[in-house]
């Protein structure tokens, strides 16, 4: 079989030296304290299966990788599926960027096959899955909040196929993520949360920190730099920040346990590999690690050459506390938005893209997703840097449908050298049938986060060889020259005050009608429909008899 | 609730304040922002500077340049959607620095809690109002009233409640509520009852308008501190100024109210931990919030701080006195429909023409203009020609202009060729009739008070006027009811009202400021009664007063 001559070839790119293995289970936690004072811990568990899901042969045999999701790749011919459910907003200019970033809420991007031929049936059958799976209100995904962007959400593993009529991308920005969501995460782990990396995935801590994002992320991978074989990569990722203002008493200091109320005794029996890597790049001398580790590690992530100390699980290593605060550069891109204007008629939405690259600049691609319910008025769509006009070279708009679908604006706009970049449209706010308030309609209504997506040019020489072995966490976008990285940010969602009725009063008039139809109205029809006659009272029995012989005789009754 | 129950905290707190208590010039910028880092928040700053269409006397202040630091406490795990901000106003002098140096307490402690849902600003604004609007126009980025300022760097998403805090001495017997905001807005109801439920629970006095709640309703005495509670705040209202840095917020639909510190020589004194706990309480409700607060009223008047009467009641007491208005122009219409008793002389009578109404019409709607636009056209050669400074330049052209309209039946007829009618006066009668009554029912229903004390005033003048009225009497009385003499008897009510009374003079003088604040108000906030006076009501009166000369 093809499969075998596959596998043989596969073999040297292979990390581990278990017999055959088919598949293979990778875990890592990199920690990094943060300029805030903060600390963010990151996992990457990864799941690689050398498995043809669109086989017509049915898989039935899962050993690492979840069945669940096998079974949903296999079904709805996915290609690609990205999902992260985000409690809280990255702060990208204090924490500087994520190794994967997220929206506030959850987002769901998806690539189908070529093959799939209603792409919007499956979307709609796939999203009511994956809220069964997560325990998530994904079942609310419809028309009215899917776009398929042109350009901002390529795919991420192999294949070529970029027809953008395959992609759905939705957010919901007003999904809460809690323990509900985590359990099932927890789930499709191989080791659960019974042993290795997992094991400090203890909920109480976990949700309170000032940040929490899990994820998951399917595609399809390249074994070997020839790409002779291809494999389903499954990459659950969690990414946390806790705050160590609150709870450390003003002292820097933090340990594995402090942070999750746990320790780690031993690495998930299935791992292949289980590392943890502490960023120490900024300042070493004032870390003091313990235990103290010799295994020190460089990996170029986010246009950064960063130094890692690195624990490996598997030689049996537990450590304690270090005393970090340390200066850290300052992002490249960093994106924020607002609503401007007041009153409920119009409004206008602002985004600003700040470039902090001192000589550079770099071009990047802005996605806009805003419901129906805010009409834009996109000839007012302003683009500006630097006080001057800054014309977009490319722009993708589609309009919106009021009830089916949001609008969707893409651009591609040139970042000058240190500027802020401001666009700014115009909408109005539409005036909704009063079914399709929520229960809560003076909360506001949500509009999801911008993506801003670009290449921002890198100050060490990235590492563009995609098989060379890498920490997890700085291998997921893949990476084509040398001389830029990807980035991915993306902004606030807004939340938009729309003109709502004041719902209690209809409530007061239908209790007052219907009190004066029941009463008033009732007793009149009553009268009006009620046949009055004067009721005799029953003749008494002898009068009864009496009455039927005067019948027999002939003579009219008493 | 455990605000600086610990001693550790309360210390930080008073050396805080203590320090705060030596003079600062001008507001210490960059303190503030060490500061206000040191305890955690994302700190930025605002620097604005507005010049004043003229010198504003009351608060010497013509060119205006400040800084507003604001901090932002990010609430854990929220998206930056929703923020409460806490403002103290910073003038120079040491007049608000325990108002600052309690937002600066609060910040530290709120800092260390972990319920926080909503990301809450700390704002010292500079120069008191002209601060709060430049920084409210900067985080909506709008630019109603030509202010520069520079744009902000943080924000914290849509803001769902504000909080003024003002603690003018330092020690402080009672909290007072202010409510009455731009244009006479009030916020929700229910920011009232949290703040009165507070101070019921911690223990605080609190008053609203400086009184007291008192619990004798049924006597005389008790019912008329509540009328005078109730009068000071419609006068309040009417005069469609914010009454502290709350009243701006409301423009942008965020329920604000300013909370006063108040020395009134009682025993009890309040301590600044009380009335921390009491911020405390409000912001974690506030916090708790899942809507905007919209249960309760938007419209009411409020006899005490537990009391309130509604719209329910109080608008029929002016629709009563808007039927006057209807009921006359439905009979001036009904003498018009009926055909004229035919005389000797023709038919003369019957056409009263356009003309004989239109120009009235418009020559006192151009008084109006001329009233809005000259004061401050003219100040430089006022100023040039006549011995007085800029600011009553102003207020005297005001009044000049305003004097001057009163010459306008004398002009409108040398206009119009020939006399005027009977019918011609009832035409223009019943027009000014129609026009008060939709003019005088749209300002109620923005600003009740200010659209009844207008009723009050203007009604029975414009019932009665006719030409044939006795003349000069019928002036007088029109003049004692114009505006303008309506300001001037609400100056001395007002001070009656809050028992501070002035002698004439001292009046006089109050009227002239009062002007000229309004004035201010009106180009530097967006007020506008200012431009309502002038341009619609002060034409208006002037028809009546043309019909009264009509020959």
């Amino acid at each position: 079989k093809g499969d075998a001559a596959a596998q043989k070839q596969a073999e040297p790119a292979v990390l581990q030296p278990t017999p055959q293995p088919k598949d293979d289970f990778q875990e890592e936690l990199v920690v990094r304290p943060l300029h805030s004072g903060d600390i963010y811990a990151s996992f990457q568990f990864r799941t690689l299966w050398e498995t043809d899901f669109m086989r017509g042969n049915k898989v039935s045999h899962y050993r690492l990788f979840p069945k669940s999701l096998g079974q949903v790749i296999s079904k709805f011919s996915v290609r690609e599926l990205h999902i992260s459910f985000t409690q809280g907003y990255w702060r990208t200019m204090q924490w500087g960027q994520p190794y994967l970033p997220s929206p506030p809420g959850a987002e769901l991007w998806v690539w189908f096959q070529d093959s799939v031929t209603d792409v919007d049936a499956t979307w709609k059958e796939l999203t009511n899955v994956l809220s069964g799976i997560f325990c998530a209100s994904l079942n609310f995904i419809d028309s009215t909040n899917t776009v398929q962007p042109s350009a901002s959400f390529k795919p991420l593993g192999i294949g070529n196929v970029t027809d953008h009529r395959f992609l759905r991308y939705a957010t919901l920005p007003r999904e809460i993520v809690c323990t509900e969501n985590l359990t099932p995460w927890k789930k499709l782990l191989p080791c659960g949360s019974k042993a290795g990396l997992a094991v400090l995935l203890k909920s109480e801590k976990l949700f309170h920190s000032s940040f929490h994002s899990q994820a998951v992320h399917i595609r399809p991978v390249c074994q070997d730099w020839q790409c002779k074989t291809t494999s389903w990569e499954l990459r659950q990722t969690l990414n946390v920040v806790f705050d160590l203002h609150n709870s450390g008493q003003g002292k820097r200091e933090w340990s594995l346990f402090k942070m999750f109320s746990r320790t780690l005794t031993e690495a998930c029996p299935l791992a292949s590999s289980s590392k943890i890597y502490i960023d120490i790049t900024d300042n070493p001398e004032q870390f003091e690690l313990s235990p103290a580790t010799s295994l020190l590690s460089q990996a170029m992530v986010l246009g950064d050459r960063r130094t890692f100390s690195v624990y490996d699980l598997t030689q049996q290593d537990t450590f304690g506390n270090c005393t970090p605060f340390c200066d850290m550069l300052r992002p490249l891109l960093h994106a924020e938005r607002y609503v401007a204007g007041y009153g409920l008629q119009t409004g206008e939405i602002h985004t600003l893209m700040y470039n902090h690259h001192p000589y550079r600049s770099f071009p990047v691609l802005q996605l806009d997703s805003v419901p129906w319910y805010l009409r834009l008025y996109i000839h007012t769509l302003t683009v500006t840097s630097k006080g001057k006009d800054n014309k977009p070279s490319y722009i993708h708009y589609q309009p919106s449908k009021d009830r089916v679908r949001p609008h969707l604006l893409e651009m591609l706009v040139q970042l000058p050298p240190n500027s802020v970049t401001e666009v700014t449209v115009q909408f109005e706010r539409a005036l909704l049938k009063w079914t399709e308030y929520t229960p809560d309609p003076n909360h506001g209504f949500y509009v999801g986060s911008s993506v801003i997506s670009s290449l921002v040019p890198s100050t060490v020489a990235m590492d563009t060889n995609s098989t060379r072995e890498r920490p997890l966490f700085s291998s997921f976008f893949p990476c084509k020259e040398e001389s830029s990285y990807f980035v991915r940010v993306y902004t606030e969602p807004l939340l938009v005050n729309l003109p709502t009725p004041d719902f209690s009063m209809p409530y007061n008039v239908i209790c007052l009608t219907c009190t004066v139809v029941a009463v008033g109205y009732g007793s009149l029809y009553n009268l009006l429909t009620r046949s009055f006659q004067i009721e005799e009272p029953s003749p008494g029995l002898a009068k009864r008899i009496a009455n039927v012989i005067r019948k027999m005789r002939g003579v009219p009754p008493l | 609730m455990g605000l600086l129950s610990d001693p550790n905290r309360r210390r930080a707190l008073i050396n805080l304040l203590t320090r705060l208590n030596a003079p600062i010039c001008g507001m210490p910028v960059e303190w503030l922002v060490k500061t206000m880092q040191a305890r955690g928040l994302e700190v930025y700053t605002q620097r604005f500077s507005r010049t004043l269409p003229f010198p504003d006397e009351n608060k010497e202040r013509y060119m205006v340049k400040g800084t507003n630091v604001y901090g932002i406490l990010r609430a854990p795990r929220a998206p930056r959607t929703e923020a409460l901000v806490l403002s103290a106003p910073c003038t120079p002098g040491d007049n608000n620095n325990q108002a600052v140096g309690l937002l600066l307490g609060l910040a530290q402690y709120f800092r260390n809690q972990i319920y926080w849902a909503k990301d809450i600003i700390f704002l010292v604004n500079d120069h008191d109002l002209i601060g709060m609007q430049a920084w409210l126009e900067g985080y909506h980025h709008t630019n109603t009233t030509g202010m520069d300022w520079s744009p902000l760097q943080g924000r914290g998403g849509s803001i769902q409640a504000a909080l003024s805090l003002e603690l003018s001495s330092d020690v402080v017997t009672s909290m007072d509520l202010v409510l009455e905001g731009l244009n006479g807005q009030l916020p929700n109801l229910d920011l009232a009852n949290l703040f009165y439920a507070f101070c019921q629970k911690i223990g605080v006095l609190c008053t609203i308008q400086g009184k007291l709640q008192r619990n004798d309703w049924d006597s005389v005495s008790g019912y008329s501190h509540a009328v005078q509670t109730m009068m000071l705040m419609v006068m309040k209202q009417a005069s469609g100024r914010p009454w502290g840095d709350h009243g701006l917020f409301l423009r942008y639909h965020i329920e604000a109210a300013t909370i006063k510190g108040i020395n009134s020589f009682r025993q009890y004194k309040t301590d600044a931990t009380t009335i921390g706990r009491l911020l405390e309480g409000m912001y974690r409700k506030l916090n708790n919030l899942l809507e905007r607060l919209h249960q309760s009223y938007f419209f009411y008047l409020m006899p005490s701080l537990s009391h309130f009467v509604s719209i329910g009641y109080y608008m029929p007491a002016f629709g009563l006195l808007a039927v006057i208005l209807l009921l006359r122009a439905l009979d001036l219409w009904v003498q018009l429909a009926t055909p004229p008793p035919t005389t000797e002389d023709g038919i003369a009578d019957i056409d009263p023409g356009v003309l004989s109404v239109l120009t009235p019409l418009v020559i006192s709607h151009l008084t109006g203009a001329a009233l809005y636009m000259l004061p401050i056209r003219f100040q430089e050669m006022a100023v040039e020609h006549f011995p007085v400074s800029e600011t009553e330049a102003v207020v005297l052209t005001a009044i000049a202009v305003y004097t001057a309209g009163l010459a306008l039946p004398h002009n409108t007829h040398r206009l119009l060729s020939g006399e005027g009618t009977e019918q011609g006066w009832r035409v223009l009668k019943l027009v000014a009739l129609l026009y008060l009554a939709v003019l005088l029912g749209c300002t109620a229903l923005i600003n009740f008070s200010l659209g009844f004390i207008l009723a009050l005033t203007l009604v029975p003048g414009a019932a009665f006027v006719t030409p044939h009225v006795p003349k000069v009497l019928s002036a007088f009385v029109l003049v004692i009811l114009s505006p303008a003499c309506t300001l001037l008897f609400s100056v001395f009510f007002f001070q009656e009202l809050q028992e501070m009374p002035v002698s004439f003079l001292d009046g006089w003088l109050l009227y002239l400021s009062v002007i000229s604040q309004g004035i201010l108000d009106h180009f530097l906030y967006g007020s506008l009664v200012y431009p309502l006076i002038a341009l619609l009501v002060y034409p208006c009166w002037l028809l009546f007063w043309n019909i009264l000369f009509w020959k």
